[in-house]
């Protein structure tokens, strides 16, 4: 057992887990963030995308460990109160989901694309950005329309700030 | 996974210390690899031994002739790096075209040169620009280290420090990705260093891991186009044959991603 | 229709607990005392079970209980059943073996667990799985349906001689002999329909929770079926009676099928919980689900299409093998056959058809429905014929199909369904549009001339949705009816709870079934909310699978509407002094026609509640239950055309553009619906490019994860472009056919006649890999 110090979506946590415990399993068994899911056993399938220090990571291919001392935001921290994160409005505005499982990962996924990409986003950059995310239900369709479409408000809300 | 003992290093020399102390350690750089291997039980490290946070590990220089990258350097941050790009921009490339972007972030060139899977992108890029690998022992060249599928000429306990390629006159890379896993079905990097030698290397075809092309090789040592491949034949002999590709299958496609890297180096 | 009503495009109110991370899966769910779960399963395709050694199990920290395959048959748990009884062609029963829900005796598929291990963690129930000892005697496995049928095969069970369970035939076979013996031409046609792992993103799971003061199970389980799953585990399995079971199927990440099916996890946990007087939980990782989620399709067919001189069609034969795997899962028997042959008519007036199905039993995991089940394998069969005969006759494979379509309805075909409505030429029409079919030739000469090889193809499918007219389920041998019940409860302040058997797993229904209720009485779909999922809270349901929700279950809903409405009317006539003719019902209130006298919804809501002032006789309360049991399937149909490049040097298939035009009848929000067709597409591509179910000679799954197993990824599948023609459904009062298959069902063939189109062969298995594609070019 070791104590894992880190920063949860903004709220400083301590938790004492099993050195075998990965990240995904310290937010969902320890902290009740069951936003963020596991899909696969492989690292394939990014349910399980969280931002550790600004970028997407995969939560079920890290140990808790690893994330000491590290800031990690998980789907339930990227809202600003009631105020939906731009990603998240475009994931509904757009369709971009069904069944919803994938789609935290895709959300966190997605947000770090366009934090990348800037403005310079175009589909197939999309498409190939997303390749560590499975969807089953959207065929994509949708969620590379949302992308796109968060990239703008993202953009404007950007300028806004 | 199996009960383990996770330790974070500081420096190299305590994670050798560490190592040693440990009764089966590991070392863990991004653990994009060795997670996935404990989850499914195949690997039970007594202790893993991070070398994510070790500072010393961590950065990418060009001096000279040289393009020096760390071996806890990110994927991400070798694919971004205006120095990686302006001194061997196929390499930068062939780093942005690793597993997926959450990978990237997490994936090292250490991890990668250590694990040695027989589908893995750096090593075509580290045989092919004859690269020279450091460890906290010794330097190893490309040509001696690789060993075949997951064997190098690592010692047990031995930690990659950097990694440190010649740069090219001309470098290319062309990757069919696998349809599910997303490593290299097959992956080729073509060189033409400073002194005119011509080194090619193929990933994901071979049954013993990452290799040389002789017979592309001297096919480009007389022509560096894609055309003077045209009448080189790859024998399926010795290449991996599975689900996804049949080894006449991968023998095609080490010619033709050859092809494409010609065309493609800068 | 009203900005929330039917036709409108209403963003989901479902999401917003999705896109913040605050979904309910059961995995998120933790109960106090849970203890977990974790199935010790079979590494090998067929053994016997000589002995299970536990002991040292047991000793291990955190272990609760070892229990065996043994145990849970000597408990009289039931042995699985399968739901649909089909007749072979001699008149006898199909054959079955027996199915425990862990095997006590033998093993017939790699994963099918003998013991389970049951401890305070996940980890800690893993851990001391290893340490169980099971003692297998290995037999000789047989994975390949055409291999199993063979003289000397492997036998898996002693009830099915020769690995078949049944030999069933459908048409008139002297019809169709009558057919080939005058007919100008024959085209012959050999495919394989590869076998899919369906792969909802959330694995299975399940916790059961028993109350031994109450004799009562609690199960939250991934279902599409709740109601279902309460009755077999009750009728058959021996759980516990209906009233001591609530099964519970709270968010449920995905099922195209895969989760109509009573698994034996669920059965296993029941039955473990009530022996360790603790609740269990289990959560499949995604091996298990390669290894035991019901797979889909696997046929292998020989089919033969006869035509006269002027191409049209006379006659089909059709005889397909279909793999059942070790074991008959719950609609197993009806897919290849109901399910499929039926269809085998396609869109075209075949005026003779004749089909044979053998069903066989392999090593290999059980199969079952699958997005489709049976109707995307009959699809692919006629439109991979339709293009064949088009190349071999030489003729526009457009115009060969715009030659035979239907264009009469309502249209008998031989093979059982009866076509209601429908329009063929507007589909094809508007999709050949949309591609710009006509100016192809030109792009693929320009493709040629930079080296590209470009090609078109083609599919018009047809499917039979709105699962399904009980009695007629019921005369073919369905064990269930499949109607559908719902309930609308209007709260005395007139906010409305609308129960209902269908259940949403990612179609939305929380927004759709709402917009039926805001579209006729013109309240906000805010003040609407939608109740399923829960045996203890709606009444029974069916549950959700055949594209049946809206078809069956929104029709049931309006059942129950227009009780209410009836009876609303009637207290708003009352309260009016108004004659109940004269009431109509616009935005929220009840008006007397031609008046300005008005009563707002939410005060007739009260009025029925405060039963004051209610007319003679009237019971007091506004709440109502309806069941709808549809008169015949649906006949969703529609054109889907693919261009496409094939690199010669690599074999990949590089997308130029997909079109669909569906015909689905009525669209209650066409921006769901569009999101349906563009899953059922990616499915159905997924098919003819990536996915394959492989296993080797043994019986040793090859595919067991997402790194073998390909995925369709955002980047293998292109933007789609979907346009609707509509003749509306008669079978029900909203004109709905259905709309969650189409997309599996007919893309596949699309995308095979594009590349075959491309390379010029004809001959060429799903999946298109690279390889196969290269191969198949440069084959001699």
């Amino acid at each position: 057992m070791s104590k894992v110090k880190l920063t949860v979506n903004g709220k400083a946590v301590a938790v004492d887990v099993e050195d075998r415990t990965l990240l995904v399993h310290l937010l969902r068994d320890h902290l009740n963030l069951t936003g963020t899911h596991v899909g696969c056993d492989t690292s394939q399938c990014g349910a399980c995308v969280v931002h550790m220090d600004g970028r997407a990571v995969k939560s079920c291919t890290m140990l808790a460990g690893q994330a000491d001392g590290a800031n990690v935001t998980t789907i339930e921290g990227i809202a600003k109160g009631d105020e939906l994160h731009p990603m998240q409005a475009a994931f509904r505005d757009n369709h971009g989901l069904q069944c919803g499982y994938c789609t935290p990962g895709m959300i966190m996924s997605a947000i770090d694309i366009v934090q990348r990409h800037g403005g310079q986003l175009d589909e197939a950059t999309v498409r190939h950005e997303l390749e560590g995310n499975i969807c089953r239900c959207t065929g994509y369709h949708n969620i590379v329309k949302a992308v796109l479409d968060a990239a703008g408000r993202m953009k404007v809300a950007q300028a806004a700030e | 996974m199996y009960q383990t003992i996770y330790h974070r290093a500081s420096s190299v020399d305590e994670a050798a210390s560490l190592f040693a102390k440990g009764s089966e350690a590991k070392f863990l750089a991004g653990g994009q690899t060795l997670l996935p291997v404990m989850k499914q039980r195949l690997a039970a490290p007594s202790d893993v031994i991070d070398l994510g946070k070790i500072k010393e590990l961590i950065g990418i220089e060009a001096s000279g002739d040289t393009l020096t990258i760390k071996a806890a350097t990110p994927h991400y941050d070798v694919a971004t790096s205006d120095t990686a790009k302006k001194a061997i921009p196929a390499l930068a490339y062939l780093a942005s075209l690793i597993g997926d972007p959450a990978v990237r972030y997490r994936g090292t060139i250490g991890g990668s040169l250590a694990n040695n899977d027989p589908a893995a992108d750096y090593p075509a890029a580290t045989l092919a620009l004859g690269a020279t690998i450091k460890t906290n022992k010794r330097t190893i060249a490309a040509d001696d280290y690789f060993k075949g599928l997951f064997s190098t000429a690592l010692e047990d306990g031995e930690i990659i420090t950097q990694v440190s390629f010649p740069v090219p006159a001309k470098a290319g890379y062309a990757k069919f990705p696998h349809p599910a896993s997303r490593f290299a079905l097959t992956g080729v990097f073509v060189a033409q260093t400073k002194s005119g030698e011509i080194r090619v290397a193929a990933t994901g075809a071979s049954q013993s891991g990452v290799m040389r092309v002789p017979a592309i090789e001297a096919a480009l040592k007389a022509n560096w186009s894609p055309s003077a491949i045209d009448s080189v034949s790859i024998s399926a002999s010795g290449l991996l044959s599975d689900i996804h590709g049949s080894s006449d299958y991968r023998a095609n496609l080490v010619k033709v991603m050859a092809q494409r890297a010609v065309a493609a180096a800068a | 229709m009203g900005v929330e009503g039917i036709g409108a495009s209403v963003v989901r109110k479902e999401d917003k607990r999705f896109i913040t991370g605050k979904g309910r899966y059961v995995d998120d769910i933790k109960l106090t005392g849970m203890t977990y779960a974790h199935f010790i399963r079979s590494p090998h395709a067929h053994a016997k079970v000589k002995g299970i050694d536990s002991s040292a199990a047991l000793q291990m920290p955190g272990v609760v209980a070892v229990l065996t395959g043994r145990q849970i048959v000597d408990d009289k748990v039931g042995n699985l059943i399968c739901g649909w009884a089909i007749t072979s062609k001699d008149g006898s029963p199909m054959k079955m073996g027996a199915w425990p829900a862990m095997a006590p005796e033998t093993v017939r598929f790699v994963g099918q667990a003998v013991a389970v291990v049951i401890a305070e963690s996940k980890n800690l129930a893993r851990d001391a799985a290893e340490a169980v000892v099971v003692d297998y005697e290995e037999l000789p496995a047989v994975a390949d349906v055409t291999a199993a049928v063979k003289a000397g095969a492997p036998q898996l069970h002693p009830e099915a001689p020769g690995n078949q369970v049944y030999d069933w035939v459908i048409g008139d076979e002297g019809a169709v002999d009558a057919a080939f013996s005058k007919a100008a031409n024959v085209v012959k046609l050999d495919l394989t329909n590869n076998r899919l792992a369906p792969n909802a993103m959330e694995p299975r799971a399940a916790i059961a929770d028993y109350d031994a003061a109450e004799e009562h199970f609690t199960l939250y389980t991934t279902s599409q079926n709740p109601h279902v799953a309460r009755l077999v585990l009750s009728a058959f399995y021996n759980i516990a009676p209906e009233h001591k079971l609530r099964v519970i199927a709270p968010d449920v990440g995905g099922g195209f099928g895969s989760k109509i099916f009573i698994y034996p996890e669920e059965m296993v946990a029941l039955w473990a919980s009530k022996k360790v007087g603790r609740p269990v939980k289990w959560t499949g990782d995604r091996t298990e689900a390669f290894l035991t989620d019901a797979h889909g399709r696997d046929h292998v067919t020989h089919a033969e299409m006869a035509f006269d001189a002027n191409n049209k069609i006379l006659g089909l034969r059709v005889k397909t093998y279909a793999n059942f795997g070790a074991y008959m899962s719950l609609f197993s028997s009806s897919v290849p056959t109901y399910l499929y042959a039926t269809l085998l008519s396609g869109q075209y007036d075949i005026p003779a058809i004749h089909a044979e199905v053998i069903g066989v039993y392999t090593n290999t995991t059980p199969v079952d429905a699958y997005r489709g089940a049976g109707r995307p394998e009959a699809s692919y069969l006629i439109e991979r014929m339709m293009e064949t005969a088009a190349r071999q006759l030489k003729v526009d494979p457009a115009a060969l199909r715009r030659q035979n379509f239907i264009t009469q309805f309502p249209h008998q075909t031989p093979v059982i369904m009866a076509y209601d409505t429908g329009d063929f030429n507007a589909s094809l029409d508007a999709a050949m549009k949309a591609i710009d079919y006509a100016g192809f030739a030109d792009r693929k000469a320009k493709a040629k001339a930079d080296g590209k090889l470009r090609g078109i193809g083609v599919s018009c499918y047809i499917e039979a949705c709105g699962i399904a007219p009980s009695k007629a389920v019921g005369s073919l041998g369905a064990g269930v009816g499949l109607w559908e019940s719902a309930e609308v409860r209007v709260n005395p302040v007139g906010t409305i709870e609308i129960l209902t058997g269908s259940h949403s797993h990612g179609q939305g229904h929380e927004t759709t079934f709402c917009q039926l209720v805001a579209d006729r009485l013109g309240v906000p779909i805010s003040q609407v909310s939608i109740v399923h999922g829960d045996t203890d809270k709606v009444q029974f349901g069916m549950g959700t699978y055949g594209s049946r929700s809206a078809a069956v279950g929104l029709t049931a809903i309006l059942k129950a509407m227009e009780k209410v409405e009836s009876k609303a009317r009637k207290i708003a006539a009352h309260a009016l002094e108004a004659s109940e003719a004269d009431i109509v019902i616009e935005n929220g209130e009840f008006k007397v026609t031609g008046t300005d006298k008005a009563i707002a919804f939410p005060m007739v809501a009260l009025a029925a509640y405060t039963a004051h002032n209610l007319p003679d006789g009237m019971e007091p309360g506004l709440k109502e239950t309806a069941f709808y049991d549809p008169t015949n399937f649906t006949f969703p149909a529609g054109t889907y055309i693919c261009e496409l490049e094939v690199d010669a040097g690599t074999g990949k298939t590089s997308f130029v553009n997909f079109v669909a035009a569906d015909d689905f009848g009525r669209l209650i929000n066409p921006m769901i619906v569009e999101g349906q067709v563009h899953g059922g597409l990616a499915q159905g591509i997924g098919q003819a490019l990536l996915e394959h179910a492989i296993y080797d000679a043994n019986g040793q799954p090859v595919t067991a994860s997402f790194m073998d197993y390909s995925m369709p990824r955002a980047d293998d599948l292109p933007s789609f472009k979907l346009s609707h023609t509509t003749t509306l459904c008669p079978g029900n009062p909203l004109g709905i056919k259905g709309c969650g298959e189409a997309g599996a069902i007919g893309a596949s063939a699309a995308v095979i006649n594009a590349i075959t189109d491309a390379i010029g062969k004809n001959n060429l298995e799903m999946p298109a890999t690279p390889d196969r594609v290269w191969r198949t070019i440069h084959a001699a």
